[in-house]
């Protein structure tokens, strides 16, 4: 199944041409957990400056493929991934890196809202930097400018000493948004960023997502086909652990070429 | 906490188990509403019996049992004080060289050791705190005390001040709290360990995300939530430390003194009753073991509850982190 991007290329130059921009690619990437295998040899290119949608039903492996990008899914006991990720084509697997660079240029918002309970909004949004050991010159403009991207300021513009823990679900991801986009990451990895907010937050995540194209090159795991019809440049199928599909988003959603991809887009499983 | 969730099920929970279902929750809701207030009852019974055994000493003494030091059964005089510091002084001791070692072992087991020591370390411990106290006496009056004369002793004589001074004969203060130490290591390494792995996935992955080392990690989510926990389990080494007999009993020195020194010989209450309680001569020596006995289980008790108070909290984690869970489908919705 991970000819998609053998077909892909077989299209011609236009692939070709993607291909060479891809920020990052997984290549013949397996993942596993224990002796359970989440990811069947994945090959998968991510373009840069543009968003790419991960769709599949429930366990099909898009959570462990994005960890595998931000080197995540070795902090699970018992995972391992073979094959490879390279990030401006370097491997971010190779024995002399160090997988906290990459999480700083890998940036990632997880599935649940993870804020750090105890600290402050504020400190939230700087805690990233802080452990870069970089010293913003003007905290109080970048908090508000990077809470601002996340369509949070408003919010919370009243209340930056609160504990990230006591605000509402949906604002505790806004938070994980903007404490991720405060340190500049290269890729942002974004794990069903919406599912615990609310239709008009996500209206502004979804705004955020297309504002932020133009300077991150964005993966956002989606369970909405709506969502990643709107959202997406590129699209991946998932099914079982295989890539079954990648292709521009409108060809995934209008004329998809695997029969697996067309029933699930149109609800037939999944 | 499950006691009380099965005497008094919701009532939704009420109605929805009519018929069989209901008569198994209301009869297993008794069974453990029995079993917790039989618990109850034996605790206060106990406390309550030893108390009567106590009252010839306490109607004797009164408040004197517990600021007087001078201890001579051969004249019926019976004071305290110095089985009381005796305990305290070697427990604190005991926990300062404990404490840090256990939490460095419990972070290692958690978060900072590599994975395939992590198992054989986790076995070891729990291994440790299963031996029998009166082998860790053994080992202290027959290895421990011998060496503290011979080596270690005469090297913190030569630092000198008023607690590396006086007798040099390995048994004493100093040997007491070192076999507590090494007691109470393994019991606050574990429970440490136990709080520390309770502590959500998700908040250390968030940091790590975020370029987090895994000591950043521990020190920026892990501990914040762990504290009370943590606590607790100091706490309920504590109490592990008040109340060790034989190992202390063995090498002690078994002397109702108070004393600066470290070197010098104590006594602590639990050793008292057991060095004295086979041979105690009138009613009234017996009378006050049982209220030194009583003493020892007054402060045990608190500071179990209070431990476990904690460590239960801790358990629970933050409460509004679980308000944070998604609901799902919410975003499907726009
Ligand atoms: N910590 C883990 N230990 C063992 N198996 C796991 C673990 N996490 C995930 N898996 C397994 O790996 C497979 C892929 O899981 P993954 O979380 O990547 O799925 P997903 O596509 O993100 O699903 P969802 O849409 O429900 O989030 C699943 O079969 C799952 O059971
Ligand atoms: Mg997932």
């Amino acid at each position: 199944m991970n000819d998609s991007v053998d077909r892909l290329r077989a299209r011609g130059a236009r692939v070709e041409a993607v291909e060479a921009s891809a920020k990052m690619s997984a290549a013949e990437l397996s993942a596993w957990f224990g002796d359970k295998q989440a990811l069947r040899s994945i090959t998968l290119p991510l373009i840069e400056r543009k968003v790419t949608a991960i769709i599949g039903p429930s366990g099909c492996g898009k959570s462990t493929f994005i960890r595998c990008l931000n080197r995540m899914h070795e902090v699970v006991a018992g995972a391992r991934a073979t094959g490879d990720v390279l990030l401006d084509g370097k491997s971010v697997y190779g024995a002399d890196v160090d997988p906290v660079r990459v999480r700083r240029r890998v940036g990632m918002v997880f599935q649940k809202p993870n804020p750090f309970p105890t600290m402050s909004v504020r400190d939230n949004v700087l805690a990233g930097l802080r452990l870069s050991g970089i010293d913003p010159p003007d905290t109080d403009a970048l908090v508000e400018e990077v809470l601002g991207q996340a369509a949070l300021w408003d919010e919370v513009k009243d209340a930056l000493d609160r504990p990230g823990g006591a605000l509402s679900g949906g604002q505790q991801q806004r938070l994980c948004i903007a404490r991720c986009l405060a340190l500049e990451p290269e890729v942002v990895l974004m794990d069903e960023p919406c599912s615990s907010l609310d239709p008009i937050a996500t209206a502004k995540i979804e705004e955020l997502i297309h504002d932020l194209r133009d300077r991150y090159t964005i993966v956002v795991v989606t369970h909405s086909m709506q969502q990643a019809a709107r959202v997406s440049d590129y699209t991946a199928f998932f099914y079982l652990g295989e890539l079954v599909e990648y292709d521009h988003a409108d060809v995934i959603f209008t004329k998809p070429s695997d029969p697996r991809t067309e029933d699930y887009i149109t609800g037939r499983f999944g | 906490m499950t006691q009380r969730a099965l005497s008094t099920p919701p009532r939704s929970l009420r109605l929805s188990v009519e018929g069989n279902g209901g008569s198994a929750d209301r009869t297993f809701g008794a069974i453990g509403a029995g079993a917790a207030g039989a618990l109850g009852l034996v605790l206060i019974g106990v406390a309550a019996s030893v108390a009567r055994v106590a009252w010839p000493s306490i109607e004797a003494t009164g408040l004197s049992f517990v600021t007087t030091s001078a201890w001579d059964p051969s004249r019926d005089v019976y004071g305290a004080l110095a089985f009381a510091y005796g305990t305290l002084v070697t427990s604190f001791i005991a926990l300062a060289l404990a404490v840090p070692v256990a939490l460095g072992v419990a972070v290692f087991l958690t978060d900072l050791g590599p994975r395939r020591f992590q198992r054989p370390v986790s076995s070891l411990v729990e291994l440790l705190a299963a031996v029998p106290s009166v082998v860790y006496g053994l080992w202290a009056a027959l290895v421990l005390a011998p060496l503290l004369r011979t080596t270690v002793q005469p090297a913190l004589a030569r630092v000198g001040g008023p607690l590396f001074r006086g007798p040099n004969v390995g048994f004493g203060v100093l040997c007491a709290s070192l076999v507590l130490a090494i007691m109470l290591l393994p019991t606050i390494a574990s429970v440490s360990r136990d709080v520390l792995r309770a502590v959500p996935a998700e908040l250390r992955e968030g940091a790590l995300a975020l370029g987090a080392t895994p000591w950043d990690a521990l020190r920026l989510v892990v501990f914040p939530h762990a504290r009370r926990g943590v606590f607790g389990a100091v706490l309920l080494g504590f109490g592990r430390a008040v109340g060790e007999t034989m190992a202390v009993a063995a090498v002690v020195g078994s002397r109702a003194d108070i004393s600066p020194s470290l070197f010098a010989p104590g006594y602590t209450m639990s050793s008292v009753i057991a060095n004295e309680f086979p041979a105690a001569s009138s009613e009234l020596h017996v009378a006050a073991l049982a209220e030194v006995g009583l003493l020892l289980f007054v402060v045990t008790v608190a500071f179990n509850v209070a431990a476990r108070v904690l460590v239960a909290r801790s358990r629970e984690g933050a409460p509004r982190w679980r308000e944070a869970a998604p609901r799902p489908g919410a975003g499907e919705a726009a």
